[in-house]
């Protein structure tokens, strides 16, 4: 009942600020739901239609298909969705590698892209576009935070870690950028492993303060569920990833106490924010993770720029994109120059609440954070 | 770098390499006996691993987990055995390797209908936690140790299964000549279930003692599974004992490489790249290894007499 | 019987060939992507073909090839878009002819060191070392920033070919058929040729080809190379097709399909990869448009064809050939 009374109210509020009926858009979702990593592409998902269910927005149309996370699957069904399909929009991927495939082209031919999840550096300097926007963060954005806190916090000594490739020398790239100090030590795991007592040992011989570590999915699992037993004991800091909902049930109590970047928890106390939670676990039957409220906001964002501007006027309605008129479940939310997020980012510790592991703000490390590519984007 | 923290390297990788083993034997033995590629084999330590953690949350104790993950691995075994793999004996690898690839897909994608995509939490059981002190100051996790143990009390078992009794006599006439034991009166289809649900069980033992302390998700089982293929081919297809020390040889060459090389970048380079370009060396070792064993030896340090 | 088989293989050229011409005119240019890919991945297992149908060596590290000639034409397009010279102070190309060419050279070079080593293996030893020569270059890639690493590198443009207008799906669907049709056309010439015949006794006798004089590893060597070029060529059309390339070229995953392809099809027929992968690429296309599931069904099906098939499609609907 409390649901269908919000549902209404976003749907009123929506109606009294367009001036007419909204037009037809049609969206193609290319988002992850089978093999390794489903669960962030089902979030996404799940978040987005929620929205799109809450606002009662009839006007959207969206055609979900699945990339099973392989680069050459989303090019081709990027293909099909512009060919065939004919979407005005495309969103959905969670992995920059896969964005990195399909973004380019995709506006090229005039398409809109939102990325709920991915923001890889290239997108946010050089090769910024105009009909590209980033609902989530730049990639460095939540690790820089952490760098951020570190320093703050007076950390002398932390040990970095991150799997060898390009998302984890950025995040390193990141942290490193807002933590200036010295280092225990600097280490590159490799992709996909799953045994950390190698890096454990080193970390306990290193004399390091704590450690900051980006490790997305099974990865991270693995590690804080060792690092737990292995009794060393320091400080752990992390980007969300690691400490998302989705993950938090499968490392338990060994993730009690650390500390996380995001931009966004389910107490941001804001209207849309608690409407958004409340929705989302009577619908789904779960707390939602970051990557719901990425979703949400992305179809949001869709919602208020469709009630201002038709799709197929494509200056209107990229300006109405750019203005970023809608609640987000962050609170304050704008776009920078390149079409990326200018935002809070928040740090969280992982908590108990009942029987259920969450996460809890306590404190800020950025306000209105834009990213280091800004200055790159020729927009 | 002190002495203690080379050590405790080289006992994390003796453990990395009993792992392996416990997946590696199963693997095989697998080949050993029927000649058979299995890529399921992978899933089949999945099975173990959700099979320990949902009977484990559900009963509260490790333990039962433990004895469900081996049950649960041998039955999944003993079923796909009976239902695909025997009709696959007599196929050449390629068709085993396109059924085994099939079943690799219906197991994932199966695992994840009744589960959903969300890790599952199996923590170790309190018993094995806590860490043990090391001579040199260095402190050990229990659980490591305990999974060295198991895996050498694996190791001896089956040396005595296949040395000392009546199922391992058979395998090994099997090994040598599968075609005879039938002659001779041996009930081959009913050896060739057991075979399979013993490596199979090995397999669901290793997943579910592995996910105590790493991920259990869909999709776990895949780098293990190529891994253990390195580890049988550097041994010697069809050998326990190749496999075991190919299973150490494999899993301290990766430890110390992981730990050494950008460790020796170091002395020509910043640490930043040393990280990454050491890192990157240390990935491809292992398959570096495997290349350099079989170019001297093409059939593996022990290769089984067949 | 091979009469049969040549009837059904004229029909499946022809419909590979009117199906996509028709799409384009009714206005679904998607469909003639679609038939692109399976194009590409036919001419890739069709290089697998040559090493695995006529000379039995089963190579799960073909993705290594394949992924050599995407890198190939991805690094050579950056560098012409860039400017920046490549080594020795050559610089970049965006021609297409010219890239196939340095796919294949760098193809064949990677194929002769693998296959220098590989070949003193055989067996399930063979299958694996070629996976653990694969798995080192797509390790390699990923880590290496200098052409993107994990996340790839796009191709921004499609790269040209004189004459025609490869931005289009349909024109560019014509080259890689004929490419196909090339590579189909040498595969028919090298089986019937002494060389094939050499290479397909050394996987029914060895011995007793050793026996006559020929040298069976200088066989399969030159028949692994030769594979290997094929498939760097289809890595470089795939490139262009999706106007970018990444590790995952490289990935095991990818060496297994391309067998699938071929078991799918029909081991050692002419026209089991090109069938092979039209069934794999729609069926995936298909079942992934239905249900999120599509894998489960997909293994479903693979079984069905493994157990219930024999011989793979091709041999389903032309009969047992005289290949064995």
């Amino acid at each position: 009942m409390k649901k269908t009374l919000g549902a209404l109210a976003l749907g009123l509020t929506l109606g009294l600020s367009a001036p007419a009926m909204a037009e037809n858009v049609k969206v193609g979702m290319i988002t992850t739901l089978s093999g390794g990593g489903a669960g962030l592409g089902i979030d996404v998902r799940d978040g987005f239609m929620l929205a799109l269910k809450n606002a009662g927005a009839n006007n959207i149309e969206v055609v979900t298909e699945d990339d099973a996370r392989k680069p050459e699957i989303a090019v081709q069904l990027a293909d099909k969705m512009i060919q065939s399909d004919q979407v005005d929009i495309l969103t959905g991927i969670i992995w920059s590698n896969l964005a990195m495939a399909v973004v380019p082209s995709v506006v090229a031919q005039d398409k809109f892209y939102l990325s709920p999840n991915a923001g890889p550096s290239p997108l946010a300097g050089s090769q910024c576009h105009q009909n590209y926007f980033n609902v989530a963060w730049q990639n460095d954005n939540l690790h820089e935070a952490m760098g951020a806190y570190a320093t703050k916090e007076g950390f002398a000594k932390p040990f970095i870690m991150a799997p060898n490739y390009p998302a984890g020398t950025d995040a390193l790239t990141g942290f490193k950028r807002f933590y200036t100090g010295d280092l225990a030590g600097e280490v590159y795991t490799q992709l996909g492993q799953t045994d950390y007592a190698a890096e454990i040992a080193q970390i306990r011989a290193s004399g390091a303060d704590s450690i900051f570590f980006f490790l997305p999915g099974g990865m991270g699992i693995a590690f804080m569920k060792q690092y737990a037993q292995s009794d060393v004991g320091l400080p752990v800091l992390g980007p969300a990833f690691s400490f998302s909902q989705d993950i938090l049930g499968a490392v338990g109590d060994a993730a009690l106490g650390v500390k996380n970047s995001s931009q966004w928890n389910k107490d941001i106390d804001n209207e849309a924010n608690k409407m958004f939670v409340e929705t989302f676990q009577a619908e789904y039957g779960r707390l939602p993770s970051l990557y719901a409220s990425q979703g949400y906001d992305t179809a949001n964002l869709i919602i208020a720029a469709a009630a201002k501007a038709d799709v197929k006027d494509a200056d209107a309605f990229r300006a109405a994109l750019k203005e970023a008129d809608f609640a987000s479940v962050r609170g304050d939310f704008k776009f920078g120059n390149n079409n990326h997020p200018i935002q809070d980012i928040y740090v969280r510790e992982v908590v108990k609440e009942g029987e259920v592991i969450t996460n809890k703000i306590i404190a800020t490390a950025f306000e209105d954070h834009q990213d280091a590519y800004a200055g790159e984007c020729g927009m | 770098m002190t002495i203690a923290l080379f050590l405790e390297q080289l006992l994390n990788g003796l453990q990395f390499g009993v792992m392996l083993f416990l997946m590696a034997a199963g693997l095989t033995l697998i080949f050993g006996v029927m000649g058979l590629i299995n890529l399921a084999h992978g899933s089949l330590y999945m099975v173990g691993a959700f099979a320990c953690a949902v009977v484990a949350a559900w009963s509260g104790s490790f333990w039962i987990g433990l004895v469900a993950s081996l049950a649960a691995a041998a039955a999944a075994g003993a079923i796909v055995e009976l239902v695909v793999i025997r009709r696959l004996y007599t196929r050449d690898h390629l068709d085993q390797v396109l059924a085994t690839f099939a079943l690799i897909l219906i197991f994932s994608e199966g695992t994840r209908w009744v589960f959903g995509s969300i890790p599952l939490y199996l923590d170790i059981p309190t018993l094995l936690q806590g860490t043990v002190p090391l001579p040199g100051g260095s402190r050990y996790q229990l659980y490591r140790l305990a999974i060295i143990g198991v895996g050498i009390a694996v190791a001896i078992g089956l040396y005595l299964l296949i040395t000392q009794t009546r199922l391992g006599m058979r395998i090994r006439a099997g090994e040598s000549d599968r075609e005879m034991i039938g002659a001779l009166g041996v009930d081959v289809a009913t050896l060739y279930t057991v075979v399979f649900a013993l490596g199979a069980a090995l397999a669901g033992l290793a997943g579910a003692m592995v996910g105590a302390i790493q991920s259990v998700q869909v999709g776990m089982g895949e780098p293990v599974l190529i891994l253990a293929f390195v580890v049988i081919v550097i041994g010697g297809i069809g050998s326990i004992r190749g496999a075991l020390i190919g299973a150490v040889l494999v899993g301290v060459t990766d430890t110390m490489g992981r730990f050494l090389l950008p460790q020796a970048m170091q002395l020509f380079l910043p640490p930043s790249q040393a990280g990454l370009i050491g890192g990157a060396i240390a990935s491809m070792l292992i398959y570096l290894l495997m290349a350099v064993v079989l170019a001297l030896k093409p059939r593996g340090l022990f290769p089984a007499q067949a | 019987m091979a009469n049969r088989e040549t009837i059904f293989n004229l029909a499946v050229a022809l419909l590979l060939l009117a199906l996509p011409i028709a799409a384009n005119y009714a206005g679904e240019p998607f469909y003639v992507t679609l038939a692109t890919r399976i194009a590409i991945l036919s001419l890739a297992a069709v290089g697998l073909n040559l090493a695995l149908g006529l000379g039995g060596l089963v190579s799960f590290g073909h993705a290594a090839f394949f992924g050599i000639g995407g890198y190939t034409a991805g690094i050579l397009a950056s560098h012409a878009f860039s400017g920046d010279p490549l080594i020795f102070g050559l610089p970049g190309t965006k021609q297409m002819i010219v890239i196939w060419l340095v796919a294949m050279i760098a193809g064949g070079i990677v194929a002769f060191l693998i296959g220098l080593i590989s070949l003193r293996t055989a067996g399930v030893y063979f299958i694996m070392i070629t996976l653990a020569f694969a798995q080192m270059i797509f390790y390699f890639a990923i880590s290496w920033p200098a052409y993107g690493g994990e996340d790839g590198l796009p191709i921004f443009v499609r790269n040209q070919f004189p004459g025609v207008n490869t931005l289009r799906p349909l024109p560019y669907f014509l080259i890689c058929y004929a490419l196909l049709a090339i590579g189909l056309i040498l595969f028919k010439l090298i089986a019937d040729s002494r060389f094939g015949a050499a290479l397909q006794a050394t996987r029914q006798n060895e011995v007793r080809v050793a026996s006559v004089g020929i040298p069976p590893y200088r066989i399969r060597l030159a028949a692994f190379v030769i594979s290997g070029m094929f498939t760097a060529i289809a890595g470089a059309l795939f490139a262009d097709l999706n106007r970018f390339v990444s590790p995952s070229m490289l990935s095991w995953h990818l060496s297994g399909e391309l067998i699938v392809l071929i078991i799918l099809g029909g081991v050692g027929r002419l026209f089991g990869p090109v069938v092979g992968a039209a069934i794999y690429v729609l069926l995936e296309f298909w079942l992934g448009g239905i249900t999120e599931r599509w894998q489960f069904f997909l293994g479903l099906i693979l079984l069905g064809v493994v157990l219930f098939a024999r011989g793979g499609v091709v041999g389903l609907i032309a009969g047992r050939a005289r290949h064995g």
